[in-house]
């Protein structure tokens, strides 16, 4: 019984920080790839490795990195408490939500209600998918 | 949107669930790991069922960042998320596995969310930044 409430407690810690840290990491990664530009135009033009080092050299990806890695380690965690049919979804869900709000927030995207729509549609389906 | 685009969204989709199901058929060989011996997940590496899932990871990080390039965050993610619907698709007519009515219903709401997002534009036009067109209109002038 204390074993089975443990394992939700600690599968839902690692929820929280699954979504709080991939959701700072993609809004990390996703402002610094619009700073570099398009890659594939970059790479046309430079090559692979000048692209490489375009990419590592910024420090918002860095810092993407870093909160991506706090993910997955959460996530790996997470996993080793509770199946992935509970962590997967509920992460990945609860992660679409965040995000909307974070991109309107902090890179200012127009999030229209077609986007809104899409992302709570998506939430929902990965929640019932993981039933 | 082109088809180098499709393909690199098509990535994103494909390699996160694959590298997801395959951490998580590792980490249950690795075992339960508690709060005390957290550097434990440092060696979970080890084992090739979770070396396989980062390197599908990695895969899906590479078309991540691509798709992040030259499209909004919230038109990658709902976009990118067609590969539920395959993991889903695979279960059912790959594994013969039986999907219930749920899961189904499930699959037809991401399909329609991706539907969404995608009948829509890829990135957020923002004006010309003020000096640029000063420089645009001195090199007409």
């Amino acid at each position: 019984m204390i074993r089975h409430a443990m394992s939700n407690l600690n599968a839902w810690l690692a929820i929280l920080f699954v979504v709080l840290s991939s959701c700072a990491g993609d809004v990390l990664l996703s402002r610094a790839m619009k700073q570099i530009g398009d890659l594939g135009q970059w790479r046309a033009r430079r090559g692979l490795l000048f692209v490489g080092l375009l990419i590592t050299r910024n420090r918002y990806f860095l810092l993407g990195v870093v909160c991506m890695a706090i993910a997955f380690y959460s996530l790996l965690f997470g996993l080793s408490w509770n199946d992935v049919s509970l962590i997967g979804p509920a992460a990945a869900s609860l992660t679409f939500v965040a995000n909307a709000i974070a991109a309107r927030i902090f890179l200012h995207e127009h999030v229209d209600r077609r986007r809104w729509a899409a992302a709570l549609l998506v939430a929902a389906g990965v929640v019932l998918m993981g039933l | 949107m082109n088809l180098r685009k499709y393909l690199v969204l098509a990535g994103v989709s494909v390699f996160a669930p694959v590298g997801d199901s395959l951490l998580s058929y590792g980490m249950k060989q690795v075992g339960n790991i508690s709060l005390r011996d957290l550097p434990d997940l440092l060696l979970a590496i080890t084992n090739p069922w979770v070396g396989l899932g980062i390197v599908m990871l990695l895969g899906f990080f590479a078309s991540y960042m691509t798709a992040l390039s030259w499209a909004d965050l919230t038109y990658v993610l709902p976009a990118s998320s067609l590969g539920y619907v395959l993991l889903a698709m695979i279960a059912r007519f790959g594994l013969h596995e039986r999907i219930s009515l749920t899961r189904w219903i499930g699959i037809a709401l991401v399909s329609s969310g991706v539907g969404f997002v995608t009948s829509g534009p890829e990135v957020t036009k923002r004006p010309r930044p003020r000096v640029a067109d000063d420089h645009a209109a001195a090199e007409h002038s």
